[in-house]
């Protein structure tokens, strides 16, 4: 059973074999037990965020229960994207067909919540059962006067990354529709960022220190007047490149506005964000206003960076998120946290993704592609890693393991983002690897030990638990 | 988010604000859970399953195996038959179930899988080991809720295997007594399997999620948990003397689907959470040939000394309770029993019997109430605002209007999100009942010293 499937076997490989040349980015195998999402997911996951917007998700109930309110994606102004707002489609509507449901439904939510836009999430039935959402949409637009936008998310369209080519279709459609006057040549716009636990603040307040004016939030406490305009920013940055980048390829190619792909998670690669930033606008004096920055954050983090490495030291940890240029941020944070990588894998990634990850770690380090419960318990027990890192899935099944575990995906509750995000990450992980409870955990018991490394030899001993670290 | 619902309730036909339910296929996959050494397979897209399974783990805090038959845009225009062929042929290699439970999402549903059709041809290829079973439930996501889905389900194990026993007793001379426990917690089926084994019958629970839902830690990942009704007990459903079905919504399919199979005789009873509920369970058990012996009776005893004990505390508190139509009714009644008033009434799941139910069991409290089935929370909410309640009882999706409103909030219910523990500590039973009430008068008395001027603030309550 524990076997990679193998219909799989070029979904995984290991560094330093050679050419690493992974399939991805396929619809996972019928009958697996995919840690996969589908198109939906990921329309929703990029626009969910835009706080003055109704997203309406036309379908059966289920797919709008599931999105509801499960991320913190904060809002420093309007919530209405925290509402589930659904057309609740029921059998006679299966039969007879939704607009009028969802004309209905759209009338009645412009009318009370006023909202500057409103997403239609088409879901798995919808083109079935034979809507016509763009022309719903259409006409509703036209009586309102507010942009009303189909999102083609059928579930059955394909993976995540799928939904994220919809949902930037659907910016697309926003930008470009605002004024640009007053913006200012060294502005930004933010794209991929989804404000988890406030984590755009902290770099927008980096930004306006180094006198880089933001346009617009795509999406992270988005507001849709700023999208309109966003055609006018000097430079997008994309983070998470997964969902955003072709959003930013399709803005350069439409309006000429240059992009770089940015990664806030790990010192170097915040740094190097913020350098590139300054770079492009060549500008002297926003970059010592940067290095001053950067120079005066890390100063501030780095001893809890190391008080928690000297605990950290020689750990091993499993990666298995969402998306590749997350998982190489996560790799070069554990590398500075003394974390070595056994196992790393995404969600999303290409082929390009992950040849570079194959490059960063060290020899031996597992790299898969879209993986399964079974898969990721196996390499989790032979490669005896000491955490994982991952997302709600994944939680409970380190935690079977006796494994520690950081959330790094949609329910992480503290900034990870920025270089108070490295120190805040550090400490998450201390806190999971260090606890003393792993040492009633069986596999760490039978082990004699609750992690690789001195500090357990302590708890085996008997030693006083309250500082384990 | 708390600021966007306005007091007045305008009638609204077309729109679902903040629902008071989800998806059938979700309560199919969690049913399914409860038999051993089940894989559950969802036929649709990727992302149902991957929604579902999340949500699952959610709420009880472990791993939620589960397959799905990804589909893609062309099942959606041919039909799924290849998915499911190929991914049972995919579950039977891999990952070796004993048996998988497939259930039918909105999209498959559409467009017309037919799956006893589709299983048998897997049947027939051979893709199904000759000793492997297989059964279904179509769970269609645009009807009913996911209490249904978990009903349909629950009832899809008695129709694959209930079959006539003529010879009653085995397993020792206990009688057996068949019980579909609703939609429950897996502390919850622990506890009526206490309950009924302390009455000396031998109870097989179906589904059984406890021991898969609430596994204990072993260090491994254990694919197929120790816990779950296993075949053979299911292929014995027709030994006992009768089927307990407890609550209306989730568990009566399962119990006429037994009777219907087998002939053994169903009692249709309200989910046993409060004093009246689980004295009629008990009751039932002892008809059935159980005994109540001192042990329930002193267990009794205790739930009711204790609320003599805070009895001045919720009498005329009015509270407001939400979720599950078989939850919130037995709820309803237990608050009721005790004194307070249940003001709004309120279940997403459909069926004219909930308000019906509600009516009879609030007797003249009824014209004072609001009763809503197939009901949001939107509507909850205003609700509320134009009638104020002091204690709100529901599941985690209660706490917006909780912190909204300001009411103090006890969680009962599924989904629980943002706690831990609920399934290990039962809601059923006499304890279960001990355990809410020592929550709502906690929850109560909080905000009693919360808000209490430093002069009135007291040590002895
Ligand atoms: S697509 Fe249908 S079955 Fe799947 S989650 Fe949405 S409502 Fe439920």
């Amino acid at each position: 059973m524990t076997e990679v499937l193998a219909a799989r076997a070029r979904q995984v490989a290991r560094a330093g074999t050679g050419g690493v040349d992974l399939d991805c980015d396929r619809q996972s195998t019928s009958g697996s037990v995919s840690q996969r999402a589908c198109t939906f997911c990921g329309s929703r996951v990029v626009l969910y965020p835009i706080a003055d917007a109704i997203h309406l998700v036309h379908g059966p109930i289920g797919c709008a229960v599931y999105t509801w309110d499960i991320r913190g994606a904060l809002s420093s102004g309007p919530e209405l994207h925290r509402l589930s707002f659904s057309t609740d489609l029921r059998e006679r509507h299966v039969v007879f067909g939704g607009e009028r449901q969802l004309e209905e439904s759209l009338d009645e939510l412009i009318a009370r919540h006023s909202p500057r836009a409103a997403f239609v999430y088409a879901t798995c039935i919808v083109g079935v059962i034979g809507d016509d959402v763009d022309a719903v949409c259409r006409a509703v637009s036209e009586r309102t006067g507010i942009p009303v936008i189909p999102v083609r998310s059928e579930g059955f369209q394909g993976s995540k990354r799928k939904g994220y080519d919809a949902a930037c279709e659907a910016l697309m459609s926003l930008v470009g529709t605002g004024d640009t006057a007053g913006i200012p040549r060294h502005s930004v716009n933010l794209l991929g960022d989804f404000n988890l636990a406030g984590e755009i603040w902290i770099i927008q307040e980096y930004l306006r220190r180094m006198g880089v004016t933001v346009v617009a939030n795509l999406t992270g406490d988005g507001r849709v007047d700023d999208i309109r305009r966003a055609h006018g920013a000097g430079l997008n940055l994309v983070q998470c490149s997964g969902s955003t980048t072709r959003l930013a390829q399709q803005l350069r190619q439409a309006y000429g506005t240059p992009f770089q792909k940015v990664s806030y998670f790990g010192l170097d690669d915040m740094a190097a964000a913020l350098y590139g930033i300054a770079e492009h606008f060549k500008d002297p004096e926003m970059l010592d206003r940067t290095r001053a920055l950067v120079a005066e954050e890390i100063a501030t983090v780095l001893p809890v960076i190391d008080e928690c490495r000297a605990d950290l030291e020689g750990k091993r940890a499993a990666i298995y998120v969402g998306g590749a240029f997350k998982a190489i941020s996560l790799v070069k944070a554990l590398r500075l946290l003394g974390v070595r990588t056994a196992l790393v894998g995404s969600q999303t990634g290409t082929a390009e993704d992950y040849r570079y990850l194959a490059e960063l770690c060290d020899p031996g380090t597992v790299i898969v592609d879209d993986s399964n419960p079974a898969e990721l318990s196996q390499f989790m027990a032979t490669e005896d890693v000491d955490l994982f890192i991952g997302g709600v899935k994944e939680r409970p099944m380190a935690y079977k393991m006796g494994v520690a575990f950081c959330d790094h995906n949609h329910e992480r509750k503290v900034p990870l983002e920025g270089f108070v995000g490295m120190a805040n990450f550090a400490r998450e992980v201390r806190a999971s690897v260090c606890s003393p409870v792993w040492q009633f955990t069986p596999r760490r018991a039978r082990a004699g030990r609750s992690g690789t490394t001195a500090h357990t030899g302590r708890a085996a001993a008997g030693a006083a638990i309250e500082v384990m670290c | 988010m708390l600021d966007h619902t306005p007091t007045p309730v305008m009638e609204r036909t077309a729109l679902r604000i903040n629902p008071a339910k989800t998806c059938q296929p979700i309560g199919a996959l969690y049913a399914a859970l409860g038999i051993h050494r089940c894989l559950p397979y969802s036929h649709g897209s990727q992302g149902c399953c991957s929604y579902h399974r999340s949500h699952l783990t959610r709420h009880f805090r472990e791993p939620v195996m589960a397959a799905t038959s990804s589909f893609t845009e062309g099942a959606s225009v041919f039909g799924g038959q290849p998915n499911l062929l190929q991914g049972l042929a995919t579950v039977f290699t891999t990952y070796d179930p004993d048996i998988v439970a497939v259930h039918t999402t909105c999209l498959s549903e559409t467009i017309g899988d037919d799956i006893p059709q589709i299983v048998g041809e897997a049947r027939r290829q051979e893709i199904i080991p000759a000793s492997k079973h297989v059964i279904h439930a179509n769970t269609p996501s645009y009807s009913g809720s996911h209490v249904v889905g978990f009903a349909n389900m629950a009832a899809a194990m008695a129709k694959a295997f209930a079959t006539p026993i003529e010879s009653k007793k085995r397993g020792g001379d206990r009688a057996q007594i068949n019980i579909v426990p609703g939609f429950v917690d897996p502390s919850d089926m622990r506890e009526l399997r206490r309950l009924a084994e302390a009455t000396g019958l031998r109870p097989v629970l179906f589904p059984d999620t406890s021991g898969v839902m609430d596994a204990p830690q072993t260090g491994h990942h254990q694919f197929y948990p120790d816990g779950g009704t296993t075949i053979e007990q299911l292929q014995n459903l027709g030994r006992a003397e009768a089927t307990l079905g407890l609550g209306y919504w989730a568990s009566r399919p399962a119990a006429v689907a037994v009777e219907d199979k087998s002939g053994v005789p169903r009692e249709l009873l309200d989910l046993p959470i409060g004093i009246s509920a689980t004295d009629r369970f008990l009751q039932v058990l002892a008809r059935r040939g159980g005994a109540i012996g001192a042990d329930l009776e002193a267990e009794r005893g205790r739930l009711v000394d204790l609320i003599v004990d805070v009895q001045q505390h919720l009498h005329g508190v009015k509270v407001a309770i939400f979720g599950d139509p078989d939850h919130v009714l037995a709820l309803t009644e237990f608050c009721r029993d005790l004194g307070m008033h249940p003001v709004h009434v309120l279940t997403g799941t459909p069926g004219k019997r909930f308000v019906a139910e509600a009516t009879r069991i609030l007797g003249d409290k009824a014209p004072h109430s609001n009763i809503g089935g197939e009901k949001d929370l939107f509507l909850l909410h205003q609700w509320i605002k134009n009638e104020p309640v002091d204690l709100l009882l529901g599941n985690s999706y209660g706490k917006h209007i909780a912190r909204a409103e300001d009411i103090p909030f006890v969680r009962v219910g599924w989904p629980i999100l943002d706690r831990a523990g609920h399934s290990l500590l039962p809601t059923l039973g006499y304890a279960g009942a001990i355990r809410l009430v020592s929550r709502m008068t906690d929850a109560l008395l909080d905000r009693r010293d919360r808000d209490a001027p430093d002069h009135e603030f007291e040590l002895v309550m």
